[in-house]
């Protein structure tokens, strides 16, 4: 019994080590924005400041690329949740063979370094259209991939959708659009605000694609790497602490938004009497 | 499709039909096969442009293998991010296990809780916090130095060894989710079963727990892999010269070589790179697209 409980510790001391290997490196990030030292650092301590935060208030440059990661994210949500949703109504609809051939295509940028999707859009849409960098390019290089984001969410949503609900309504004369409008859609709803959500924080804090398809404009993201290589103030820290607590707000928010939708979802099945399903394991003995 | 029409109508489907095409076709398809067309042109001012002088030459390719530097680089990220990969893998593997078969079931949301933010936050703050880590005059030097591991500071930014620290800890989220959820799948029963019939702690983790999370493990490293090959914030902010990726290599042909051509083929050998990658990870652990791409 000794070595089950060696073999326990040894377990936990290793996820708490894991844990403070995943946060400690944030919290010295942090740290060093309070730190009056004038590049960004914990050691040696200078003195407890909250210049910083003034600092980079005052970046006017800082509120340009703020606006432009805005913007941006503003188009990306536009176009990609449409697509994303208009996928996964598709691919609902189709079968076996040609729908494993579409998912694979819709997919694939997934699996694509996010380089090549900037580089991809740069170059087709210069050759083609005559378009260079810029914000729009960005829109469209971002979209490639987040659609993608988008159709999985709507996809997880619509497999549990109870299908008879539509035919009844269209039975019922109802027509087409109204169907659409008044069942489809509410039902998805959930999902179309999931998606919205992934797709701002995506295109936010994306780098890879952004950096060749951004032409002369500026985002955050952008913004913040070319000051880490040139002109590191602890202002940048201060403008990653504010992005970090926004991110884990909006992380636990939708976390819990997701929750609750699961255990409602868990509700609703085990008031509907199923007496098939399979019995849940036994707690595991801890 | 005719579903579609039943369920939709002629109107609704349309604009299905249309959004989809407007994705797949002009952003996704056609830029990657203008891209492999523009890869295997030489570079010609516009003036020359579909003249004699424009036809399809693998020159662009072959650059890769005379150019002894940009080759050396290329290696260099083949197994720097194998390396990465299977770091992040040996680091998930035992915090996955626990997740999905040991925590006890009242825990687990804060756990899981826990992994899920740092997993939202920007991978460019993430890889800035290494970069104070690792500053000469950092944390970490300072830590070291006290710890008589070293006598004197030694320089971890910049080259390579600060690269790969970054890459791990940057990427290390996409390896524990995929893991997480296919080993949370698994019955504890099966373990209890196995151990109550005498399998070691080994045999356990080899014939039952590992077979039965071979997707999981196989779309993570094929996340890890694919990342740490496509990362350019990361050795952009924890590298310097001496420490070049491929992405910078390709980078400086778009915006500093003015060589577009030259450019696009690098970036299609990263995408061969990538998918050759895919397709191993697929014949190793005996898995399809499906089980891959869900």
């Amino acid at each position: 019994m000794t070595a089950e409980r060696f073999r326990r510790l040894l377990v936990n001391g290793y996820l708490v080590l894991f844990f403070v290997y995943l946060f400690v490196p944030l919290a010295i990030m942090a740290a060093a924005t309070f730190n009056q030292s004038r590049f960004p650092t914990v050691v040696p301590w200078t003195g407890f400041t909250l210049d910083w935060f003034a600092a980079l208030w005052r970046d006017q440059r800082m509120w340009d690329a703020l606006g432009t990661s805005l913007i941006v994210a503003a188009g990306v949500i536009a176009l990609a949740v449409p697509i994303g949703l208009a996928a996964a109504l598709l691919l609902d609809r189709l079968h076996a063979r040609a729908r494993t051939l579409v998912y694979a295509v819709m997919v694939s940028p997934l699996l694509t370094p996010g380089v090549i999707v900037g580089i991809s859009t740069l170059i087709f849409w210069r050759q083609w259209f005559g378009v260079t960098g810029g914000v729009f390019l960005t829109v469209v290089a971002q979209t490639s991939f987040i659609a993608a984001y988008a159709m999985l969410l709507f996809q997880a949503r619509l497999e549990r959708f109870d299908r008879t609900l539509e035919e009844a309504a269209l039975d019922l004369g109802a027509t087409h659009l109204q169907v659409f409008r008044r069942i489809t859609l509410p039902y998805l709803m959930p999902a179309v605000l999931s998606a919205a959500f992934i797709a701002f924080l995506q295109s936010f804090e994306n780098y890879n694609t952004t950096l060749f398809v951004r032409g002369l404009d500026t985002t955050l993201t952008v913004y913040i790497a070319s000051k880490v290589r040139t002109g590191l103030t602890p202002a940048v820290n201060a403008l990653s602490l504010v992005l970090i607590l926004l991110t884990i707000l909006g992380a636990i928010a939708y976390e819990l938004m997701r929750r609750r939708d699961e255990r409602r979802k868990r509700v609703a099945a085990e008031r509907a009497g199923d007496l098939a399903a399979p019995v849940e394991p036994a707690p595991a003995t801890s | 499709m005719t579903g579609l029409v039943r369920r939709y109508g002629p109107v609704l489907t349309g604009v299905i039909l249309l959004l989809v095409a407007t994705w797949l076709v002009l952003l996704v398809v056609l830029p990657q096969l203008l891209m492999v067309d523009f890869s295997l042109r030489p570079m010609l001012p516009p003036s020359k442009a579909g003249g004699p002088e424009d036809v399809y030459t693998l020159g662009n390719y072959a650059t890769l293998w005379t150019n002894r530097i940009h080759l050396s680089i290329f290696l260099k990220t083949v197994w720097a991010s194998a390396l990465v990969t299977l770091v992040t893998l040996a680091v998930c593997y035992p915090v996955a296990y626990y997740l999905a078969q040991v925590a006890p079931k009242r825990r687990l949301p804060t756990l899981v809780l826990m992994l899920v933010v740092p997993f939202w936050i920007n991978e460019l703050l993430r890889t800035f916090a290494w970069y104070i880590i690792l500053a000469y005059n950092g944390p970490l030097n300072l830590a070291l130095v006290w710890l008589g591991v070293w006598t004197e500071p030694q320089r971890l930014l910049g080259g390579d060894v600060g690269v790969i620290v970054g890459m791990v800890y940057v990427y290390i989220l996409f390896m524990v989710f995929p893991m997480y959820n296919a080993m949370e799948s698994l019955d504890r029963n099966q373990i209890e079963a196995a151990r109550d019939l005498g399998a070691g702690w080994a045999r356990i983790h080899r014939r039952i727990v590992v077979p039965h999370a071979k997707p999981g493990i196989a779309v993570g490293c094929i996340m890890t892999f694919m990342l740490a090959a496509g990362s350019y914030a990361v050795p952009a902010l924890l590298g310097g010269p001496q420490s070049r990726w491929f992405t910078e290599v390709i980078y400086n042909w778009f915006f500093e070589g003015g060589n577009w051509n030259q450019g696009a083929a690098y970036a299609f050998i990263l995408l061969v790179l990538c998918v050759g990658f895919i397709l191993l990870m697929m014949r190793l652990f005996r898995v399809g697209l499906a089980d891959i791409a869900k």
